[in-house]
């Protein structure tokens, strides 16, 4: 923490963590600190603040400080949310209780254990699929997708795998076993991609007995993900799209045709050309 | 040196479906839902119990028929009542919702993030509105024009 701060007005907000440690396996209990919260302060910078100045054992997860890495995730003040991503004087001036993200298991302190959550994520093939694998692998151009395809999907490939969504989801709570909203937003993700064909692939992964049924829109992993992917709209449109095919009232997408690269690169006379560069090789 | 790890249960189970955060309307109307749902089905197992009762003669049949007219089976009709109404107007909002109908089209995430739960939300509004009608009325037959 630089020193200026200490010279701007601040609050004092009371962060209420709690403690686990997994080598002695005693029960999980709450630790007290008192926090100086400037205006502007994220939770994760309290926490920083508190590693550096009060309690060196504090243990949490994060990397990016800027809402990209998903590894912040924690329950604060009864909400999933990041720690970087909101700052303490929003959610409260005077206390805030920080607690690891449920649904996981607590590996140490606030770091939960997102293990599973990857498998789950890992099971529905999120990769683009294509029945030409010789021109997936050695590709003589680009797939074609206009603007408009891309707005079909570029929502739910904006996912940075936080787990938000899980803990907010009371299927999960007493289901561990569902798929769950992140990896089945994945699933829609690559299925509504225009140049994917992978869908009848995902279909055992997505629609079995812990798939997409067990979805009953409670919405709430669409309220808490911070990155506007809207999981449950995903998950509703996985269901209508296998519904609908398996009725024959949707035909099979058109296949995606490959563009080959230009072979002479032709300049556009009216760009000018790019300065020399000024430094060295 | 290898520390033998313990990883602790987080899962909220049950609880989850009821505490578990602030979050939208839809949630909640997921737990009761599930609640009503249970309800019905209970009630549905007294009734094959009730109406089988006559296999153990006449005796038993008026005696548990006198048993049902008491205010407080008449209360926990009319509770199934309840029950019935919203589930069944949530489960049509459900069948809509859950067919990916009425809530738009993907879009472009720019902040603040809008979600396909809150473009839904009107329908949510609807169904309660019209199960509310449903109650309102059910219990005025119930306990006034009824008999
Ligand atoms: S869908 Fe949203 S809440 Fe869920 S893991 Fe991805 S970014 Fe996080
Ligand atoms: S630290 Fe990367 S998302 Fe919060």
């Amino acid at each position: 923490m630089n020193e200026n701060n200490s010279t701007k007005n601040t609050t004092t907000v009371i962060f209420e963590i709690l403690r686990y440690n997994p080598e002695t396996g005693e029960k999980p209990k709450m630790q007290e600190y008192n926090v100086q919260v400037y205006k502007g302060m994220t939770v994760l910078d309290g926490l920083n603040w508190i590693k550096e100045n009060l309690d060196p054992s504090l243990v949490w997860r994060s990397s990016c400080r800027m809402g990209v890495c998903g590894s912040c995730g924690m329950f604060i003040n009864g909400y999933p949310r990041l720690a970087c991503n909101n700052q303490i004087l929003k959610i409260s001036n005077k206390k805030l209780q920080i607690k690891p993200l449920p649904n996981f298991d607590i590996i140490r302190d606030l770091v939960p254990d997102l293990e599973g959550f990857f498998q789950k994520h890992k099971s529905v093939k999120p990769y683009l699929i294509r029945k030409d694998i010789q021109e997936q692998n050695l590709p003589t151009g680009e797939y074609f997708q206009s603007p408009d395809e891309l707005t079909n999907y570029i929502q739910f490939a904006y996912c940075i795998k936080c787990g938000l969504c899980l803990s907010a989801c009371p299927t999960v709570a007493t289901d561990e076993r569902f798929t769950g909203p992140q990896a089945l937003a994945q699933a829609w993700r690559y299925n509504s991609d225009s140049r994917d064909e992978g869908s009848d692939e995902r279909i055992k992964a997505v629609h079995d007995e812990i798939g997409a049924s067990r979805c009953h829109f409670a919405g709430a992993c669409s309220d808490v993900c911070p990155k506007g992917v809207d999981p449950s709209f995903a998950i509703q449109l996985l269901k209508q799209d296998f519904f609908l095919k398996t009725l024959k009232l949707r035909k099979d997408e058109k296949e995606t045709h490959v563009i080959p690269t230009a072979k002479k690169y032709v300049p556009n006379p009216k760009i000018p050309e790019a300065p020399k560069p000024t430094v060295k090789k | 040196m290898k520390v033998e790890r313990l990883h602790r249960k987080n899962n909220l189970g049950l609880a989850g479906w009821i505490r578990g955060g602030r979050y939208g309307l839809e949630r909640y109307a997921y737990t009761l839902h599930r609640i009503t749902g249970l309800g019905i089905l209970l009630y549905f197992l007294l009734h094959i119990f009730a109406t089988s009762s006559r296999i153990w003669g006449p005796e038993f049949w008026e005696k548990t028929m006198d048993l049902f007219e008491k205010p407080v089976f008449k209360f926990g009709e009319y509770l199934v009542f309840v029950a019935f109404a919203y589930h069944a107007l949530n489960g049509i909002r459900l069948f809509i919702t859950e067919l990916g109908f009425g809530m738009g089209k993907p879009q472009r995430p720019v902040i603040p993030y809008k979600n396909a739960v809150r473009r839904q939300r009107p329908l949510l509004i609807v169904a309660m509105i019209i199960a509310f009608v449903l109650i309102v009325f059910g219990g005025l037959d119930f306990y006034l024009l009824g008999n």
